[in-house]
Order: structure tokens, then C-alpha cells, then sequence
């Protein structure tokens, strides 16, 4: 119950269970807007999210609406089989860059080739959180993680892979907006994304993706605030926030 | 109902939507497209969905999501694709959600052939991927079998709420016999659904999942799979004795497509006065166990004679079954081919010359 005098409050969207995510993570930031869109748009009662394999594996426990936990990379497939059968339902999936860009790279391509319904949080740390820091398809060229000590050599495993402009290729009508959460000017235009990602949804437009910019100070190896910068100054530059594509008739 | 010819493949498609699985995801592969092909026509007259996945990966995931709705949901497929499978399987059988697939087998390993073998016993009946599980696996031998297993196959997979596999091969897939639908589809009643999502409206969120990190928490999810194979085990026991009786000096066990090839045999011998008994163990995974020892252990069966279209596979049930009580031998041809009557024949009678025939029993 809010009183007159509370200005922050958790929201109804959301569980009332501390998170285990580590300190400085923007995890935490990124479940409470999507909680928070959930219940302005009045869909938390007929949403079913799904978890991924990865730190956010335990997304089930915070947020307050039924849950699926997928195999690792194949939460679009889960959200396919569940909305096709319940069109009438909210589905979304949230997933890390390893879950979505390495091992489940087929699944979410095609999910958004066949203009699922569904909306995705695609949330990219570059880097391999659970697992202790290795490199993911989305580690930037140099840098060092658990298994490119030296740093990430792009002759021996390519370039980062941007999923926004990669699933913009396709024909099929979508909804593509990449976003990041480090500063409050930029997780309010997350949020507003993820609203609009939801709405598109809601309004059985098309399916809907929003990749998010986050942070892992733990596995970069430097502080909350360095991590903050690093990702603006370095993340940033190379995965560029935008919309990349809307369906037609939509502002 | 009047029978309608129809060929297999469609013939469990059918039997699929009078058991109100109205539900569909697929990737194609021979010998089992026609299932796919089928159902992509009928499908809009139930207005269910049919969806043909990128990969047999997705298809198996896309059956899990679709299954936490509570509707019936299946696939069908055949032995590359079912092993692609398996993760799903794994994942829906930890966290108690029904399905059925229809394994329409084809000789391997690797990419193999495409005609009829036996060759994924092991794979459907010892678990497939990994962890502590089982899925109820039904193994037809004709194609009434067929529609009447695949449309239990569902009833069962509800009941246990667990994955159901239907087990055929090519000959299954692609023969043509006359089959009859009931003219409803009667089963017995299963609890509501309650484990389905269906939004955290007035209730507390539901969550299905199969990862439990507490140590104690998942053992105690392993308990519970156990006591539903238990459960199976004395419940769903399925399996057919040909020709079985006091002159039988030979049992041979055999399911599916292989066993009807050992009753054809069965009955040219009779013929000639030479009597063979059968036991076709329809229930694969529960395997009739008991009921197979009993029927070895009968005074006028001299020796077992396992016949597979495998390297011998199902043999190692049989084996645990006849304990040594009996000499067991085993035949078996792969990759595709069938054995013929004859050549079955060929092998009871090297069997029944190694053995004298026996004495009568003295009177005391
Ligand atoms: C099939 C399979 N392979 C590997 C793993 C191990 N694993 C768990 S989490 C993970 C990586 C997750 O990284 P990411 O998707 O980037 O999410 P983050 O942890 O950074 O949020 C891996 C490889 C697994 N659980 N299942
Ligand atoms: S390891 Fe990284 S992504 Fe995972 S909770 Fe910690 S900071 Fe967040």
C-alpha cells in the first residue's frame, strides 16, 4: 500500500524478494521497468514471461507473473509454442547476449522471421555472466574476458554481432529498438521503449525487440561507477542506441 | 465407425486430432512427412495450430511452451530428428509437462537411412537426453494399433504428466490398412490442469520449471519422477501373448513391425505342427517385465529367441526378464532391412535342432 508520502515504492509488477544480482548490476534496473510497464499497460495478469539460462536464470522468483524456464538460447521457441496456442496472452522473453546471440541465435532469428507476437528483452553485458566472465559473441575487439585473456582477437572469432541491425534485415515487420540503463536519462528511454515493445504487443502488431546496454562490474572487473563508464564511453560506441525499425503505421 | 484404408502416417495424425491434440509443430523428415503434410490440411478445420519449426531443437522447445498452456500439444518426427529432441524432453520431463511425439524410427547411427529399423529402443526407453527420467514409450505393430496407442499415448501423457512417445518405423509410416476411428473419443477423466499458465490473475504467479539448485529440492524433484514410472509400472503395463500355451517348446519376443513379421512365421510353422509362442511387449518403456519372466518360465518354453530390427537393443529387457532361467538367443538385421518370415523361420528351426525334443515325462 503506497501512503502520501511514499515516492518509490517496489512495483506490483515485481515480487517482494531481494535479487541476487551483484552490486552495480543493471539486471535489477532492467526487470523493474519492464515490471513496471506490465502493470501500466494492465497486462500483468495475463503475462507469461520467459527466463533464460544465465544470471537472470531466477528472473522467475522477481517478477509477479507466471514464469517458464527455458533451456539455454531457446526461450523464443518457449514464447512461439505459448503464444501461438494462447494469442490472447502476454508473452516476453528475457535473455542475455549468450542465450540470444550464440546458442539460441536460430531460434530468436527465426521467432522474429515468422513475426512472432511476442516481445523480447535482449539484454547485452557483452559478456558471459553466469558462467564467470568468458567471451560472448558480443565482447567488444580487446576485450579481455575469461577465455580471451589477451583480448577479444577478431581475426580468430570475428567482429561483435549486432543483433538490432542483424534482426533488421529481415523483412518481416518487427519493432527494434536498441537502449541502455546506465544513466536515469537513459532508463527512462528504456523505458519508454520497452512501453512501446509491450504496446505493439498488446496491440497484435508484431514482434518486439529491445536490446538493452547493461553492466557487469563483476565480471569486467572494475567498479559499479567504472562500469557506468566503461559502457558509455566503449559499449555504446559500438552498439549504437536507436529505433532500427517499427511497423508501418505506428509513430 | 466404417474402416477407412489410410496410410499410416496419416492414420496417426488422425488419431491425434480425435484425441483432441489439436496442437502440431514439426520439422520435415522421412519416413514420417505425411504426418506433417496431413495435418498442414486438416489443421484449419479444428483451428488448431500447425507450425513447421527452423529445427528439431525448436520444435521440441516450442512443444514445451505450448504444453504449459495445458492443451494437448505433439510432434512427429523420426531418429535425427528425435535425438535433436531430446534436450526439450530433459526439460518437459523435469518439470512435469506432457507431450507426445511419434518416432517414425529409421536406421542409424548418424544420418544413416531411411528405411525401417528398431535401432532407437535405447534412446526412447532409457531416458534420451540427459538426467534421471523416463518417457512412457507405446510401440504399435499394425496401424488400428497405431491410431488406438497414439490417441491413449495422449491420455497417458495428461495422466502422468509426462512425455509420451509412440514408437513405429517406415513400414508403419508408409503401409496402407484399413483403420476405424471411434465415432468419439471416450477417456477417462483426468484432474483440471492446474499446473497450466494461465496469467497470475487472482492467484499467486506459477512458475514451470525443472531447475532446482537446492540439492534436497531437486532429489526430492527426482522422487517424484520416480514414483510416476512406479506408478506406470503397475499401471500401464501393455503386452499381447500369439499363440502362447502348454506346446510351445519356443518363445520368441518381439514388438512392433518385427513382431507381426514373427507372427506370419509363427503361423507357417503351426502348419506344420510346429507350435511357437509370441510375446510383443506393447509397452516398451513400462517393459513387461513380470509378465515376460512368467511366460518364460513356463515348463515347455526350452529357449527365448529375441528378434529386432537392431543389433539388440530391446534384448538387454528381455535379458533382466529371463535372468538366466533359460537359454536366450537373439537375431536381428539393421540398417533398414527386414527380416522375412523366412528368415525367422530359418532361425527357430537351427534353434529347435541344437535342442532335442523332449522326453515325455515318466509317469511316477
Ligand atoms: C546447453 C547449455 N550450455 C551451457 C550452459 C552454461 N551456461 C549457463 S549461463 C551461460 C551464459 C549466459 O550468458 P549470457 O546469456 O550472456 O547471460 P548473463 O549471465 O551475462 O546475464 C552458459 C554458457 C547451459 N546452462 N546450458
Ligand atoms: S555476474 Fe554480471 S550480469 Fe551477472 S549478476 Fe553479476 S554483474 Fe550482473
Amino acid at each position: 500500500m503506497q501512503d502520501i508520502n511514499t515516492t518509490f515504492a517496489r512495483p506490483e509488477g515485481l515480487t517482494d524478494v531481494v535479487t541476487h544480482y551483484c552490486p552495480g548490476c543493471t539486471h535489477g534496473v532492467i526487470h523493474r521497468l519492464v515490471a513496471e510497464v506490465l502493470v501500466e499497460l494492465g497486462l500483468r495478469e495475463r503475462t507469461v514471461g520467459v527466463a533464460p539460462v544465465g544470471c537472470s536464470v531466477l528472473a522467475y522468483n522477481y517478477f509477479n507473473t507466471d514464469f517458464l524456464e527455458s533451456p539455454h538460447g531457446r526461450a523464443p521457441a518457449l514464447a512461439t509454442g505459448f503464444k501461438r496456442l494462447r494469442p490472447d496472452m502476454i508473452v516476453f522473453t528475457y535473455q542475455g547476449d549468450g542465450d540470444l546471440a550464440s546458442i539460441g541465435m536460430a531460434e530468436i532469428v527465426h521467432a522474429a522471421n515468422r513475426g512472432e507476437k511476442f516481445t523480447t528483452i535482449f539484454v547485452n553485458n557483452a559478456i558471459y555472466g553466469m558462467t564467470g566472465g568468458q567471451m560472448a559473441p558480443t565482447t567488444l575487439p580487446g576485450q579481455v574476458t575469461a577465455t580471451c585473456p589477451f583480448g577479444r582477437d577478431t581475426a580468430l572469432t570475428g567482429m561483435p554481432i549486432r543483433m538490432v541491425e542483424l534482426l533488421s534485415s529481415l523483412a518481416t515487420p518487427a519493432y527494434l529498438e536498441r537502449v541502455a540503463v546506465h544513466s536515469p536519462a537513459h532508463i527512462v528511454r528504456a523505458k519508454k521503449a520497452i512501453k512501446t515493445a509491450f504496446t505493439c504487443q498488446k496491440e497484435e502488431r508484431c514482434f518486439s525487440l529491445i536490446e538493452v546496454l547493461s553492466t557487469c562490474p563483476t565480471n569486467w572487473g572494475i567498479t559499479p561507477g567504472e562500469a557506468t563508464q566503461w559502457l558509455d564511453a566503449n559499449l555504446k560506441a559500438f552498439f549504437p542506441l536507436g529505433v532500427y525499425k517499427r511497423p508501418e503505421g505506428m509513430q | 465407425m466404417a474402416k477407412i484404408l489410410m496410410k499410416g502416417n496419416e492414420a496417426i495424425a488422425e488419431a491425434a486430432l480425435r484425441a483432441g491434440a489439436t496442437n502440431y509443430f514439426c520439422y520435415p523428415i522421412t519416413p514420417q512427412t505425411e504426418v506433417a503434410e496431413y495435418l498442414a490440411k486438416r489443421m484449419p478445420d479444428y483451428g488448431g495450430v500447425f507450425l513447421q519449426a527452423e529445427s528439431e531443437v525448436a520444435v521440441g522447445n516450442m512443444l514445451f511452451g505450448a504444453a504449459s498452456t495445458g492443451k494437448r500439444v505433439f510432434t512427429s518426427s523420426s531418429s535425427p530428428g528425435i535425438s535433436l529432441m531430446q534436450e526439450a524432453l530433459s526439460y518437459m520431463a523435469g518439470a512435469h509437462l506432457p507431450c507426445v511425439i511419434i518416432n517414425i524410427m529409421r536406421g542409424g547411427p548418424g544420418l544413416g537411412g531411411i528405411l525401417p529399423a528398431q535401432s532407437d529402443y535405447f534412446q526412447a526407453t532409457k531416458g534420451g537426453g540427459h538426467g534421471d527420467y523416463r518417457i512412457l514409450v507405446l510401440a504399435p505393430s499394425n496401424l488400428q494399433e497405431a491410431v488406438d496407442l497414439t490417441m491413449l499415448a495422449f491420455h497417458l501423457a495428461d495422466k502422468y504428466r509426462n512425455p509420451a512417445m509412440i514408437i513405429g518405423d517406415g513400414m508403419i509410416g508408409q503401409m496402407m490398412e484399413p483403420v476405424e476411428f471411434p465415432e468419439k473419443y471416450v477417456e477417462e477423466e483426468l484432474p483440471v490442469k492446474t499446473w497450466a499458465a494461465t496469467g497470475a490473475s487472482g492467484r499467486k504467479p506459477l512458475i514451470i520449471k525443472s531447475l532446482f539448485l537446492d540439492p534436497n529440492a531437486l532429489e526430492h524433484n527426482n522422487i517424484l519422477l520416480k514414483e510416476k514410472y512406479d506408478q506406470m509400472a503397475k499401471e500401464e503395463v501393455r503386452f499381447e501373448l500369439y499363440k502362447t500355451g502348454p506346446k510351445n517348446r519356443i518363445l520368441l519376443v518381439s514388438y512392433g513391425t518385427m513382431a507381426r513379421i514373427c507372427q506370419t512365421a509363427i503361423d507357417a510353422l503351426e502348419a506344420e505342427g510346429i507350435s511357437v509362442g509370441l510375446f510383443r511387449p506393447i509397452s516398451v518403456y513400462p517393459f513387461p517385465h513380470s509378465q515376460l519372466r512368467e511366460e518364460i518360465s513356463r515348463p515347455n518354453v526350452e529357449s527365448v529367441l529375441t528378434i529386432e530390427m537392431s543389433m539388440g537393443q530391446m534384448l538387454e529387457d528381455v535379458e533382466r526378464a529371463v535372468a538366466e532361467r533359460k537359454p536366450l538367443a537373439f537375431f536381428g538385421r539393421t540398417g533398414g532391412i527386414v527380416p522375412s518370415p523366412e528368415e525367422v523361420i530359418e532361425q527357430i528351426r537351427k534353434l529347435l535342432d541344437a535342442q532335442p525334443a523332449p522326453r515325455k515325462a515318466k509317469k511316477a
